[in-house]
């Protein structure tokens, strides 16, 4: 269930801080977002709908043009895999062949257990050390088929031991 | 108080970051603090020193003593060797080619003592949350000249004169836009700066934010008071955490300190500034769609004219400039235009940061003068090829730009050389591409990535650009023919001509580019199935030299798909009907006895 009192004062409280009035759909997607972990529940979205006094229609379309935003949940890590040239020139390939193997599923998939999410994601800008993947908010580069799959079992070590 | 000995700083770019920055500074201040120096040893983390390739890097201050490639080890010896002893530590120095150590490798070697640094003047020199590190190295002197002794003419004056050029890719003349906004009917105005910096393989608006933020909010406030604006907005991609907190710090600072509210420095003009992150879309580095999404509404661009000059945000005449074009304003206004002119070249004064970056040595950021050489850069400076093998192509300016092939590496680097050579500056990104790797698949690349990334609104990016990426794809599967190649052309001059946005205009380039310069690779995938680089999947088998293969299995253990069989000390055989060209068995291979053949 979504708690919609929560919603509201998030909201609420962009609106106070915005020096503009009018832009703030975007901005109140990110933080809704982050309110649910990684993802953005279709009865929150129909809320700031509300209390922004912006057409659903508005919402929706805002919310599936940008590759960030997502209406299903996500896995607890979002491992996001650059795709772009520096990196595969590097390696890249071996990676994402690597984590798509390890993790068992493909791009924009969510592993059973719930933990992960495996998605692409336009350059990192840390070409320096490509192939590089971004797991939530960290960076990893330099990497390895090998380093990949350290990676994604202690990973799987912490996420279990919750 | 007693006084600073010895200064550490250590690059907390976002590269070193991932290569293990904070477990060396853990450990260092650990170590430090058990030696009892914390009194007089300073550690400092700064912006990206550049180097992507040797991180995690320090520099230890007063002797500019340099050490890269360190673990938490490392920082524990150098702290019980040469903050205490006073004795460098040999193993981490950098090493030249030759084995000579360099201690004050900063200075001395070709990658740092070639650079010309004013955009990026203090990142990697400064602690970036500190606002009073910008200002002892002449931060926020350039706004204080600007308010109390310039007219908003004079400034627009001089930034024209200095010819400085966008550099976000376009290159249009940074003056003559902010005097065409400064001139355009409207009570509002504003200014944004771009830090949507989305080209694949550039990084440098991302080092600059993360290593020197006050530079960029400087510069808006002068950009803001010489064209009559008193808002201004930062439009920066979520992908970019470190740079958003680093950003939202500076500007906290910055209102402390009265560089930023109403009345500045106290003079009759006031300025705000806002971040706004973006969600993840690559066309919003469009200006026209990188408003949209300021707006609040889907990144899609819109029919130019009217310019952001005349109609930007909410309707109101708007300056755009990027992130690296922004960190040049505040030395111009203070060294003057004349000073910027000396630098580079006539049509394009002044420096370019490029991002080194794919199969180079020294990868990373440089800063050098406008007219250097592409070879001066990818040999003298990036150290020439990391692979050991012939460094084949260059590709600049990501999907919107072109390969240049080695034979013109004489070209210098400059906005309408790389014009002419059907590649574009860009936003300076370099990736290197040795012999290994397949320029239609490169160009197929690129092309994938347009398909995604196109915003949708109008038909020939939309269309367009997928029926090029189905035929590049029909190609590297081996099912081109020579009809295809023209089709190629065709198709992609008629999206260049008939696109709404530079997205489009721009994105058949990498294609093009490929063609003219690498037609003979074309031609060998369409007519004899052949990839001459080996490196498309469908073009290439596998083979076991029976001469080399002693039978040890390995190859058959690794083999996710069972391709390889064999019995112990005996010669095995790839069924390449099965094998998925992984390439782990080659990997695994400790007698070379397996290679990849085309067709």
């Amino acid at each position: 269930m979504v708690d919609r009192e929560a919603i509201v004062n998030l909201v609420r409280n962009i609106k106070q801080q915005a020096l503009e009035e009018r832009d703030m759909l975007i901005n109140a997607l990110h933080q809704i977002q982050n309110h649910f972990g990684s993802y953005i529940p279709v009865e929150a979205a129909k809320l700031v709908a509300e209390e922004l006094n912006v057409p659903e229609s508005k919402v929706y379309e805002v919310l599936t043009f940008y590759t960030m935003f997502s209406i299903k949940p996500r896995g607890k890590y979002v491992v996001r895999v650059c795709v772009n040239l520096p990196c595969h020139v590097t390696g890249g390939r071996q990676i994402i062949e690597t984590l798509k193997q390890t993790l068992g599923i493909d791009f924009d998939q969510t592993t059973s257990d719930g933990l992960f999410t495996l998605e692409r994601t336009s350059c990192l800008g840390l070409c320096g050390v490509a192939p590089v993947i971004m797991v939530n908010d960290e960076y990893y580069g330099d990497l390895t088929p090998k380093k990949v799959k350290e990676l994604i079992e202690s990973l799987r070590a912490r996420g279990e031991g919750r | 108080m007693p006084l600073t000995t010895s200064t550490v700083l250590i690059c907390a770019g976002g590269a070193c970051i991932s290569s293990g920055e904070a477990s060396v500074k853990e450990a260092l201040k650990k170590e430090i603090r058990k030696y009892g120096l914390d009194e007089v040893v300073r550690v400092v983390e700064t912006g990206c020193m550049g180097a992507c390739s040797l991180g995690p890097i320090i520099v230890i201050y007063p002797d500019g003593v340099f050490y890269q490639k360190l673990t938490p080890r490392a920082a524990e010896k150098i702290v019980q060797e040469h903050l205490l002893k006073g004795r460098i530590v040999q193993e981490y120095l950098y090493k030249m080619p030759t084995g000579e150590v360099v201690p004050e490798a900063m200075d001395k070697l070709p990658f740092f003592a070639k650079q010309v640094k004013i955009a990026t003047r203090n990142v990697g020199y400064i602690d970036p949350s500190n606002i009073e590190e910008y200002i002892a190295r002449d931060g926020y002197f350039a706004l204080n000249k600007v308010l109390t002794q310039m007219s908003p003419e004079q400034v627009i004056e001089e930034i024209k004169r200095s010819g400085l050029r966008g550099r976000g890719g376009a290159g249009f003349p940074t003056g003559l836009k902010w005097e065409l906004t400064r001139k355009a009917k409207g009570d509002r105005k504003y200014i944004v700066c771009n830090a949507d910096e989305g080209d694949p393989g550039a990084f440098m608006d991302r080092s600059i934010l993360e290593g020197d933020p006050h530079t960029v909010l400087e510069a808006m406030v002068i950009a803001g008071y010489a064209i009559g604006a008193h808002q201004g907005y930062i439009y920066v991609r979520a992908e970019y955490p470190l740079a958003i907190e680093r950003l939202q710090i500076a500007i906290a600072q910055a209102k402390e300190f009265g560089f930023l509210g109403e009345n500045i420095l106290g003079s009759e003009f006031g300025f705000d500034i806002e971040i706004r992150i973006g969600a993840g879309a690559f066309v919003c580095g469009e200006e026209t769609a990188l408003i949209a999404s300021i707006e609040g509404k889907r990144g899609q661009p819109r029919v130019k004219p009217p310019y952001p000059a005349q109609s930007g945000v909410w309707g109101c005449p708007t300056v755009i400039n990027n992130v690296e074009t922004f960190a040049c304003v505040p030395p111009i206004i203070i060294k003057g235009a004349d000073w910027f002119r000396s630098i580079g070249t006539p049509t394009s004064p002044g420096t370019k940061v490029f991002a080194l970056a794919g199969k180079i040595t020294n990868t990373g950021l440089v800063e050098v003068p406008m007219g250097i050489t592409i070879k001066e850069l990818l040999y003298e400076i990036g150290g020439g090829s990391s692979t050991g093998k012939k460094i084949k192509a260059v590709q600049t300016g990501g999907p919107s730009g072109g390969c240049i092939p080695s034979e013109y590496f004489d070209t210098p680097v400059d906005y309408e050389s790389l014009q002419k050579l059907g590649a574009i500056m860009g936003s300076g990104g370099m990736i290197v591409m040795d012999e290994d790797d397949c320029m239609v698949d490169v160009a197929r690349f690129f092309l994938e990535f347009t398909v995604d990334e196109s915003c949708g609104k109008c038909t020939p990016c939309r269309e367009g650009t997928r029926q090029m990426l189905k035929i590049l794809e029909k190609i590297t599967s081996g099912e081109g023919s020579e009809k295809d190649l023209i089709e190629l052309e065709t198709l992609g001059n008629i999206i260049k001509d008939t696109s709404l946005c530079g997205l489009g205009q721009t994105a058949p380039n990498p294609v093009l580019s490929t063609l003219r310069y690498y037609r003979h690779e074309y031609e060998a995938h369409v007519r004899e199935k052949r990839c001459p680089a080996l490196r498309c999947k469908a073009l290439v088998r596998y083979v076991i030299d029976p001469s080399k293969c002693v039978g040890c299995t390995a190859c058959a253990r690794v083999c996710p798909v069972n391709a390889i069989s064999g019995e112990l000390r005996k010669v095995h055989t790839i069924d390449n009907d099965v094998c998925v060209r992984c390439g782990s068995c080659i990997e695994v291979c400790r007698f070379g006895a397996i290679s990849k053949v085309s067709p």
